[in-house]
């Protein structure tokens, strides 16, 4: 059999493909993206795309599933808040083909803005969630998944962290499942959520659960494994394998399906130990059910391993007071390494004139979420994808209500935007705001490593795809007549039309485009330099938060190898002391997305 | 079981550097389980990519002075990490720096004489001008597998298994320049 080393996400996606699934769709989201992305391999058997959001991710996963589509919908922890409300329909619709629902959550808070726990909604939505240790059992959790899925008339969803996601390890390759025969066959009483029709499939939904119970304790990746002592852990996800470095003689109840939990196989698993040990990251999710149980055995949960963070083997030696964490060299004493804008970032220059006009700014999620950070300090909040929008049409509507002046902008990037801004818009133009809203566009999800959006030209398979125009979007879509288009990189015209149109009686959209500089790399760009003889050291460019800005004996210098030569440091310089290294070299502001779309690095992924 | 932490900046190829070790060490036999974040870190913030290997793994993460080696691509990274190596451990440091940005906008500033501080946690400090070798050779961004090649001079696998894995994994076009640039690492033994 073949071995490969996979990462979980890689693992995940050829679990579709092995499993016979033929329609995929996500919504990209840290650490959830590679599963999509990965399964664009497979793209001659399985059709997948990118989703507006992950609400429409999963509904079209849902309605591929009603012809028999065996169908996966991939999405981060907090992007199943916005799909949740097809989430709990999904349970009581079920499924013709097998649905798996994979929820990338992120303990830790590696790259998201909480850490919740999404076991908790397989509960709340009556559903069973599996969860891999491994790259391995992230394969072969799809194909059973799939299996439990069909035979339960039920979705299933798989529970993936940072860590089961983003870590390698051996996998053997199988072969392809021959996928079902697909067949739409009109029934509306299994597809219509009406009260009448509901009521009994929430009957069915709880007998459901009760079989799927029983199965439980004979599911292949719920299994006790001997011990030598009457310790007995009980594990599920990555802290499984945590538990098996540190306890090493001690009796093991893995659970790959910790919900419905498997009681008769607990209580078996019980009769062997004296102690029970609970390793699960967030929540105190199975020992809740271990609690139920009332054993009255000694167990060791929450109230010792941390709710916060991720679990770890020096997490689970601290917690028990075997290893001394406290750090021998202090981190304090050195300078931290907070990511930044890049060199050449088409976002700099609009932060860099909300920043000196000192302007309110409600934010968004994405790479520009980094202009909060000094040197910048160019934004107030962030909440969720979208609220820059909503959140400043309700700051304004009261602060108008109370007579009181709010200088302020929302800021948004183009895939945010399109994934829940546009509501945001609507609200505006319904309710008579004057919120002045800017489209940060670079024409592609940049932060998630560069995916494809409505607004690229190109869907997730490659191919040419129509391209929204966010101009008339705003314009002759919504109405909005002050919209209007200004380059990233002019940092005079970015600052008048702010300027001016923040005092506007009247909604305004400025689409502020320019194509991701990360896109550029690797080009030959002719890089800016600085003329020692004229700088005097000023800082206004340093201030750009640029990380190929550095002081250098008391003047600013430029990297070359990091600069792409955006030429946003020469039109802040008071004196002029920044220009080309080669005026007739290549320069990045005479390139548009187009060009490069076109040209052989486009349409990867 | 051992562990090795591989550090840098985001965008310096920490990544490709740590997948060339765990292709080396799943054809040397070992069970291996490696660790990266991606994401956040990936706009100039700090890198960390952590491998472990030995006959059978559980866990995909190294532990607080257990970790057997560190390779880092910038020298102030070396520093974030040197609480993980063990009292026996190797720490190989490209000789090369890159301003944070808190230092490059006049906050903070860049920590000096690193590579004494090394030396007071770590058995062996290598210090490696990994950087100017690569331009030397032609391409800054070959810097991942000159410091692949100290790796290799100073880990006990035998060197054909890191150069037919070099060749199998780098571009065609660019097998040559990556082949000189491990063996111009791999003089960097101690």
């Amino acid at each position: 059999m073949k071995k490969e080393l996979l990462s979980g996400n890689e693992a995940v996606a050829r679990g579709a493909y092995e499993a016979g699934v033929t329609f995929a769709a996500a919504y990209p989201g840290t650490p959830s993206t590679e599963i999509l992305e990965n399964i664009t391999q497979y793209k001659e058997h399985i059709y997948c795309h990118w989703g507006a959001n992950e609400k429409t991710a999963l509904e079209e996963a849902l309605g591929a599933c009603f012809t028999g589509a065996r169908s996966m919908a991939s999405m981060k922890h907090v992007g199943l808040n916005v799909a949740a409300d097809p989430f709990f329909s999904a349970s009581y619709l079920g499924v013709k083909g097998g649905l798996i629902i994979v929820s990338a959550d992120d303990p830790g808070m590696h790259s998201s803005q909480n850490e919740q726990d999404n076991r908790n909604y397989a509960l709340a939505a009556k559903m069973p969630v599996l969860e891999p240790s491994d790259s391995q059992e992230a394969k072969d959790m799809v194909i059973e998944g799939i299996k439990l899925s069909e035979k339960y008339n039920t979705p299933v969803m798989i529970r993936m962290t940072t860590r089961t996601c983003h870590s390698r390890s051996a996998v053997e390759l199988g072969e392809r499942e021959t996928p079902p025969e697909i067949n739409y066959v009109k029934d509306f009483k299994r597809t219509m959520l009406l009260p009448a029709l509901a009521r009994p499939k929430h009957v069915a939904v709880e007998k459901r659960q009760k079989e799927i119970k029983e199965f439980s304790n004979q599911f292949k990746f719920n299994h006790i494994i001997e011990g030598k002592t009457r310790v007995g852990v009980i594990a599920s996800g990555v802290s499984y394998q945590y538990g098996r470095e540190v306890f090493k003689d001690a009796w093991f109840l893995k659970l790959g399906m910790p919900y419905p939990f498997p009681s008769k196989l607990f209580r078996e698993f019980a009769s062997h130990v004296d102690k029970i040990y609970i390793l699960e990251e967030n929540d105190p999710f199975i020992e809740t059910f271990v609690q139920l149980e009332h054993t009255g055995k000694e167990i060791i949960g929450k109230d010792v391993f941390p709710l916060t963070g991720e679990m770890s083997t020096d997490v689970i030696h601290a917690s028990l007071g075997e290893k001394d964490l406290t750090l021998k060299f202090d981190l304090n004493s050195i300078p931290k390494r907070p990511p930044t804008l890049c060199a050449g970032c088409p976002h700099t220059a609009t932060f860099h004139n909300l920043s000196m006009q000192k302007l309110n700014v409600t934010g968004d999620i994405g790479c520009y979420t980094l202009g909060a950070l000094p040197p910048l300090n160019a934004m107030d909040t962030c909440i969720d994808m979208g609220a820059s929008i909503t959140a400043l049409l309700g700051m304004e509507k009261a602060c108008e209500k109370a007579g009181k002046e709010l200088n302020a902008v929302a800021i948004i990037g183009d895939s945010t935007f399109f994934h829940s801004g546009i509501t945001g818009l609507l609200d505006i133009i319904f309710n008579k705001g004057k919120t002045t809203v800017i489209i940060l566009d670079n024409s592609i999800t940049a932060m998630t490593g560069h995916q494809v959006n409505p607004g690229t030209g190109l869907n997730a398979m490659g191919e040419p795809a129509p391209r929204v125009d966010l101009v008339k979007l705003a314009k002759d879509g919504l109405g909005i007549e002050h919209t209007y288009e200004i380059d990233g990189y002019d940092v005079k015209a970015l600052k008048e039309i702010i300027k001016r149109e923040v005092k506007r009686e009247a909604p305004s959209v400025l689409v502020v485009r320019r194509p991701c500089a990360l896109l550029f790399r690797g080009a030959q760009w002719s890089p800016m330099q600085v003329d020692t003889s004229k700088c005097i050291y000023c800082k206004l460019c340093t201030k750009l938060g640029c990380p190929a800005i550095t002081p250098q004996n008391e003047k600013s210098h430029i990297t070359p190898e990091r600069c792409i030569g955006c030429t946003v440091c020469a039109q802040v310089c008071p004196v002029k002391a920044i220009q080309f290294v080669d005026e007739n070299g290549m320069h990045i502001h005479d390139t548009t997305l187009e060009e490069f779309m076109k040209s052989k690095r486009g349409g990867k992924k | 079981m051992k562990s090795i932490i591989i550090s840098g900046v985001g965008g310096q190829g920490v990544l490709t550097a740590s997948d060339l070790l765990s292709d080396v060490l799943l054809e040397k036999g070992y069970d291996v389980k490696k660790s990266e974040v991606h994401g956040m870190s990936q706009r100039g913030g700090d890198v960390i990519s952590t491998i472990n290997y030995g006959p059978q793994v559980f866990s995909p993460l190294p532990s607080l002075y257990e970790t057997d080696y560190i390779l880092s691509f910038e020298k102030l990274e070396a520093l974030r990490n040197i609480n993980y190596l063990s009292k026996d451990g190797v720490i190989m440091v490209n000789d090369y720096v890159w301003e944070p940005l808190p230092v490059a906008a006049g906050f903070e500033k860049y920590p000096e004489n690193i590579e004494e501080t090394l030396k007071k946690y770590a058995a062996r400090v290598i210090v490696v001008p990994a950087t100017d070798i690569a331009v030397e050779l032609g391409n800054i961004r070959a810097t991942n597998v000159v410091l692949v090649g100290v790796l290799a001079a100073n880990m006990d696998i035998d060197k054909n298994i890191w150069v037919d894995i070099v060749r199998r994994k780098v571009p065609p076009k660019l097998i040559d320049l990556n082949i000189e640039a491990f063996e111009r690492g791999y003089k960097y033994k101690l």
